[in-house]
């Protein structure tokens, strides 16, 4: 007979730079189920942003994450400018491209140094970060900070790229490919890495599908799909770049996915250099209208999605977030199940998990102090709700409703 | 100054608890120890396990979640344990100080030995922090 046996992994774990809980069911080194709790990093953001001014949501939003600091505002901007019909001017588009392009390359390095830590390669850690501290220099000398930059802003950005930045910043990327063409060579070539991440943490186009993953979890299944491609924002639609994809979708597959976009990074931010006219950076705007925007972007992670409703006052009246990992996280329970424990921590980590986007609600059932909820709860709720709205409109059979 | 302390200051072990943070702070935190500024070299490491450390590391705003994970951390630390705060959410909740899940400030749930402001800190006010810290125990300028 079997043995089933539960591998706790968290909250505090030294795998894990955040909070989060992972109970793995185990039968000898077998994976047979995972459960992921999660609330740890929740702190009602969505909440927050309806009492605060537009103005200073920009900056809320950015707090959400500190790895894709960029992607939450530059969604919220672009969902309040499909709220206001704004048109933002063109060099404002370029520097808000160049942002997001150089946190995708930070994000991306980032990721790759914590994968190497996780297999065993300190070395892969200690290098890719390495190569990651001149993009932040960077960031440092265009916006101010090396993380959360505060660039955006409702209608344009709030600092410009100044003429004699631009050489510096240049020589920067000069410098970081022959860093991006090591990696590239270090893990394509290497047997070990090879023998250690091929095969591992399956998820087939249709699972993918299925699972609904974004970003480069979908792109490594052999899913196209980039909202920098699908409904340009931004500058992208006036540069030229191309959609990495690959089709096994093992680990392997979401590494090489994540190395061969710093290239088309490079070359994105390459272009809108080249390419950034002169002028104005902000709209100046006054006032919002009532009315509702959605704005979507690609972060690091995939699609960052932001809804904002205003009623013509100052402070939004809904705000709705949905971050990438929020789809991507539970694409382990297809990729973690059947491997080993020890490739378990690497499968958890390769979807790039952000659980401080992710955590926007979780539902507790105080009654019977059940945590997860299923499909026949959910739907008991709902009609309860309804019953609910039906006795507090006059109620009875009378109402329409 | 006694052994203890002595041995305290020699080689400050950390764990570090992130109780919700955005990352960044995190991130900074790892990127100390990482080539360009190897605080490894002083004989500063993050650890595994609290029952290792010296210095408990808290960034961000505790909710009611972590709040009760953070007490039960520092009561497993070995004495004398440190409490260094990094960040400004975690030296004084700035903007999630309304939040429906934002009950109290580090400081009021675990004694805190320092504060390192910065939105985030750099990874040399990191290192300026803990020196100071280090002055501190053994009773400098």
């Amino acid at each position: 007979m079997s043995h089933k046996v539960i591998v706790p992994i968290g909250p505090y774990h030294p795998l894990q730079e955040e909070p989060e809980f992972f109970r793995l069911y185990v039968e000898g080194e077998k994976v047979i189920d995972i459960d992921i709790v999660i609330g740890y990093m929740h702190r009602g953001i969505e909440e927050l942003s309806e009492h605060k001014h537009f103005d200073q949501v920009t900056f809320l939003v950015e707090r959400i994450c500190g790895i894709c600091s960029t992607s939450h505002p530059f969604a919220y901007v672009n969902a309040m400018e499909d709220l206001a019909k704004i048109e933002v001017p063109e060099r404002a588009l370029f520097i808000r491209t160049i942002i997001a392009e150089m946190e995708r390359l930070h994000s991306h390095l980032l990721w790759l140094g914590l994968a190497g830590h996780f297999i065993g390669y300190n070395t892969v850690w200690m290098w890719s970060w390495r190569y990651r501290e001149p993009i932040l220099d960077m960031f440092e000398m265009i916006t101010g900070n090396r993380n959360h930059y505060a660039m955006m802003k409702i209608g344009g950005v709030r600092r410009d790229i100044r003429d004699e930045d631009i050489p510096i910043l240049k020589k920067a990327l000069d410098d970081l490919l022959p860093a991006v063409d090591m990696f590239k060579g270090a893990v394509m070539d290497d047997p070990v890495i090879k023998a250690r991440l091929k095969g591992i943490g399956i998820l087939n186009k249709q699972q993918a599908i299925d699972w609904c993953v974004v970003g480069p979890t979908a792109r490594a299944s052999g899913i196209n799909i980039d909202v920098r491609k699908d409904d340009p924002y931004g500058a992208y639609d006036r540069v030229d770049w191309n959609v990495i994809l690959e089709k096994d979708g093992d680990i392997f597959a979401k590494t090489i996915v994540r190395i061969l976009e710093l290239y088309e990074s490079i070359s994105i931010i390459r272009q809108c250099l080249d390419k950034m006219p002169k002028g104005e950076i902000d709209a100046n705007i006054k006032d919002i209208p009532p009315g509702e925007g959605i704005g979507r972007v690609e972060a690091p992670r995939g699609e960052c999605f932001h809804y904002v409703r205003s009623d013509g006052t100052n402070q939004p009246i809904r705000h709705k977030i949905r971050a990438p990992s929020y789809m991507n996280v539970a694409s382990n329970k297809i990729a973690a199940v059947g491997g080993t424990i020890s490739d378990a921590a690497i499968t958890l980590a390769a979807v790039d998990p952000c659980y401080c986007c992710t955590e926007r609600l979780t539902v507790l059932n105080s009654a019977t102090n059940k945590k997860i909820m299923n499909g026949w709860d959910l739907i008991k709720l709902s009609q309860k709700k309804t019953e609910k709205l039906r006795k507090d409109l006059g109620g009875g059979d009378k109402c329409k409703i | 100054m006694n052994l203890k302390l002595k041995a305290l200051t020699k080689s400050i072990w950390v764990f570090h608890a992130a109780c919700s943070p955005c990352n960044n702070c995190d991130i900074e935190v790892l990127d100390v120890l990482t080539p360009r500024h190897d605080v490894e070299r002083f004989g500063i490491a993050l650890v595994g396990s609290i029952r290792h450390a010296d210095v408990l590391l808290v960034t961000g705003v505790p909710n009611y979640k972590t709040k009760e994970r953070l007490k039960r951390i520092y009561n497993q630390a070995p004495q004398p344990c440190l409490v260094v705060a990094v960040g400004n959410c975690a030296c004084g909740r700035i903007m999630f100080k309304d939040s429906y899940n934002s009950p109290c400030a580090v400081d009021e749930v675990v004694p805190v030995s320092a504060y390192i402001p910065g939105c985030p800190p750099k990874p040399e006010a990191i290192i300026a922090g803990v020196v100071k810290l280090i002055k501190k125990l053994r009773g400098q300028k």
